[in-house]
């Protein structure tokens, strides 16, 4: 351990803010990003889900995209 | 050899395989990092000269490693879009370059925050901090020139152009350290020679990077299956999918 205690380690021998900011930013940055590709992907499934629901309601009468 | 590579650029293969795979890059990322993490800020020493900012090296370095390594990525993606047509290969880089230019400011920010109780300064105009502010704008340009068209094919076509030709400015961000020694340090850390610092300091190092790289890869694949999800919502395999999922 580097630090005698945890306010010890907080402090970060005077480079607090130094150093908090530039990991704060790098941890935001990359739990921001994690969260931003899970809710993408809720938000694409259930867009998939809505158009399935549709198209069972009202047959289809469009199928190009069948084709592909 | 043409069967894999064909297979591999199937959405519907790499939809299922990055499944399988994307558990264990998440599990190996979240391990490294939280590994280097708490070794790097809290077992580590404290540097000599520099004192306890040079804690910000923990971040600084593998950020600036993916920003690099990103691009070169996307624009191999787009290099194997370009010859093979395989869209796989394009949605990846459409998804890449997001993380790469936010790995750029992490980079830049850190390094600047890093710079004031260092060099006395947050910003100056060294080849190697111009060179990787250039990568940021390089990153900016290939993300806005693919919106900028009304056909998706287009804007695919104009990215991985830009991103091919902006790739020159790679080596340039490795060398501007040899070529032009300013203010920024040489590499500290490199695989053909021993590492200058002692292991209680570049043990975590290589830790978080290697968890960058898990993470990139990680992120890469999940959000490459999104934009799968996304573009070729019209397959019936998909739309099966989704019927299936909750």
């Amino acid at each position: 351990m580097a630090f005698e205690s945890l306010s010890d380690f907080l402090a970060m021998g005077g480079h607090a803010p130094y150093v908090w900011t530039a990991w704060g930013l790098t941890a935001a940055l990359l739990v921001g990003s994690v969260l931003h590709a899970r809710a993408e992907r809720r938000q694409l499934l259930r867009e998939l889900k809505r158009r399935a629901r549709r198209e069972r309601q009202a047959p289809r009468n469009t199928d190009i995209e069948e084709g592909a | 050899m043409w069967a894999f590579i064909h297979k591999l650029g199937s959405p519907k293969w790499f939809y299922g395989i990055s499944a399988r795979l994307m558990p264990w890059f998440w599990a190996a990322a979240t391990l490294l990092i939280l590994a280097g993490t708490i070794w790097g800020l809290a077992f580590a020493p404290a540097d000599y000269q520099q004192g306890n900012s040079f804690r910000i090296i923990y971040v600084h370095v593998p950020a600036a490693f993916l920003a690099q390594s990103i691009f070169v990525g996307m624009a191999s993606a787009g290099l194997v879009f370009m010859v093979w047509k395989i869209k796989v290969a394009d949605m990846a880089a459409a998804v890449m370059a997001p993380l790469g230019a936010a790995m750029t400011f992490v980079a830049l920010f850190s390094g600047g925050v890093w710079g004031i109780p260092t060099w006395g300064t947050w910003w100056i105009w060294d080849a190697r901090l111009t060179s990787m502010l250039i990568l940021l704008f390089l990153y900016v340009g290939v993300i806005a020139l693919r919106g900028a068209f009304a056909s998706r094919d287009s804007g695919s076509r104009a990215a991985s152009v830009l991103a091919m030709v902006g790739v020159i400015n790679i080596p340039i961000i490795k060398y501007s350290v040899d070529w032009w020694y300013t203010l920024h340090q040489p590499a500290s850390f490199t695989i053909t020679s021993r590492p200058t610092m002692p292991l209680e300091m570049w043990a975590p190092l290589l830790m978080m990077v290697l968890g960058f790289y898990c993470f990139f890869i990680a992120l890469t694949l999940m959000r490459t299956r999104n934009e799968i999800l996304r573009r070729e919502s019209g397959k019936r395999w998909v739309q099966a999918l989704a019927e299936e999922s909750v």
